[in-house]
């Protein structure tokens, strides 16, 4: 009986303790989104995203930071993508598990663990000055590109192990080769996984700052081309309050920044369920 | 090959069908590290006939089956010595084009492995690889699921994924996909270990049908199954062919005592 009893209550604090955690973890990001939302939402109107920032981001909208954050993320993934993938397919279908395959787990490990400002001073002394990039989307895109490949080989390389080897050796057996087989056996299945490594990428380049400062600058001209400076709308936001040019104008582009993040959330999901759908 | 022969050096001639020698196993020895599955096996297996490896579970049939059309390739740490020949050509010669070495001899896993693709993609799959066009496809496709008996519960809804078939459903259709390779040579292991009594009937008449055409070589799950479709058999005993023969020979009168021991139940 005593043991039954202490059982029930085992279970009881068990329960509370995690209901505890999942309200807290939900408290917290309904703070933030109302926070900022509360302050931000008043500013929204359509121009404020139409028309580009006037004198320093005080009057006028976050066109251009829109369009820097855009264009940065875009070049990240356009080049981290095929990298990472490569690499993790590498990784587990070109190799055993040897030498080399550890060295370059161990860097991949080492450099998602670095902080963001140790690449924009890598990519503010490779990139800006001796590839004489300079400030420029190129610049700042190809830095965030090295920021998120870690993520991106690390979740490529979970959907890929989560792959059963039924599948290929099906694909060997009926006449594949290796390539065919990674290319139509295996990639097409480890898509969602990849799909999320490219989310959370996206993510993490949206809300970066300091590295894209370093790389990237903080124009507010609008871009011409790849070698044009930017300021994405993370770095515009930090400058606004940082500076205390307006705290209105930095709550706007902060609630542009979430809502941003969740419609780029939301088509992508639905995507991914189409999909998933489409296949099972 | 049908030719008149001297039979047994009777002076008897008759129209005895030769049958080729489709493929030979000599002094075959198959190692997983240090385990050896396969010992010594010298075994040949001839065109139009189905012949079956049976044998209590480890006793190296799957290996033996595997390494016929070199799917143990992958596994690390395996070794071989002896050769296994296709047409009297050696499979194991570095000059062999792998992949054509598997659509010559295709196989059948003991579990349903559809990929998660359509019913018809999953046919497709082989022929694609090799670049057939379209139009060709939807004949091989259709006449794979034929040859399956599959076609007519499926015909339409080949664009449905192929993971929504029943197992009984799917193994016919990893039977169609080897077939819509053409192969030469069609290797099962326990190709019905998940089916029903009445996909296993229609499995086995299948299997008659496509002897015309094709040398079989089948893992059967049961030894009542053997009997029933197999012209030859051999008897697998830790690695080692304890016996071979006619399957009638084997299932009612073996030789050697342990495949007596095994047919009548005594163990395995």
């Amino acid at each position: 009986m005593r043991s039954n009893r202490l059982r029930y209550v085992t279970q009881s604090v068990a329960k509370i303790l995690i209901w505890i955690a999942a309200l807290s973890t939900i408290a917290v990001m309904i703070l933030i989104l109302f926070q900022i939302l509360r302050e931000g939402l008043p500013i929204l109107r359509l121009s404020f995203f139409t028309q580009s920032p006037k004198s320093m981001g005080r009057e006028g909208g976050i066109l251009t930071p829109i369009i820097g954050t855009v264009a940065l993320t875009v070049v990240a993934i356009i080049v981290a993508t095929p990298l990472g993938v490569g690499t993790a397919v590498f990784l587990r279908e070109y190799t055993r598990e040897s030498r080399i395959s550890r060295v370059i787990r161990f860097g991949t490990d080492c450099l998602a663990g670095v902080p963001s400002i140790i690449f924009g001073l890598f990519g503010f002394v490779f990139f800006v000055i001796y590839l004489n990039m300079g400030w420029s989307i190129l610049s700042g895109g190809l830095t965030l590109a090295a920021m998120i490949l870690p993520t991106i080989i690390c979740t490529t390389e979970e959907a890929i192990k989560a792959i059963p080897y039924s599948f290929r050796e099906v694909s060997y057996s009926l006449g594949g080769t290796k390539w065919q087989t990674v290319t139509r056996a295996i990639l097409p299945n480890a898509l969602p996984g990849i799909f999320t490594g490219i989310i959370l990428s996206v993510g993490r380049s949206i809300g970066e700052t300091a590295a894209i400062i370093l790389t990237a600058g903080s124009s507010l001209v609008m871009p011409t081309s790849l070698f044009s400076p930017i300021r994405t709308m993370a770095v515009h936001f930090y400058i606004l309050a940082r500076e205390g040019i307006s705290m209105e104008m930095a709550y706007g582009t902060g609630a542009a920044l979430i809502l941003l993040v969740l419609f780029v959330n939301t088509i992508a999901n639905g995507l991914l369920n189409r999909y998933i759908r489409h296949r099972s | 090959m049908g030719c008149s022969t001297d039979i047994f050096g009777t002076g008897l001639k008759g129209d005895l069908v030769v049958q080729e020698k489709k493929m030979m196993v000599q002094d075959f020895s198959f190692y997983y590290d240090s385990f050896q599955a396969l010992k010594n096996i010298n075994l040949d297996f001839r065109s139009n006939e189905i012949f079956t490896l049976f044998g209590p579970a480890r006793s190296g049939k799957t290996t033996l089956l595997k390494s016929l059309n070199r799917l143990t390739d992958f596994i690390y740490g395996a070794r071989h010595s002896g050769t296994i020949l296709l047409d009297g050509k050696d499979i194991y010669d570095p000059k062999w084009n792998l992949t054509q070495l598997r659509r010559r001899v295709g196989i059948v896993f003991d579990l349903p492995t559809p990929l998660p693709m359509s019913i018809f993609d999953n046919v497709a799959y082989g022929p694609k690889l090799s670049g057939k066009t379209k139009t060709s496809l939807k004949n091989m496709v259709e006449k794979a699921l034929r040859s399956a008996v599959l076609w007519e519960e499926v015909k339409d809804r080949l664009n449905t994924s192929a993971l929504r078939l029943s197992g009984g459903q799917q193994q016919r259709l990893c039977i169609a996909r080897v077939l819509a390779l053409e192969p030469e040579v069609l290797l099962l292991d326990e190709p019905c270990s998940g089916l029903d009594p009445i996909s296993t009937t229609s499995i086995e008449e299948t299997l008659v049908q496509l002897k015309k055409e094709y040398t079989i070589i089948l893992v059967p799950h049961n030894i009542q199954q053997a009997s029933r479709v197999a012209d030859r058999a051999g008897f697998f005993l830790n690695g080692e062919l304890v016996e071979v023969g006619p399957a009638y020979q084997i299932f009612t009168g073996p030789k050697d005592r342990r495949t007596e021991d095994y047919i009548t139940g005594r163990f395995g």
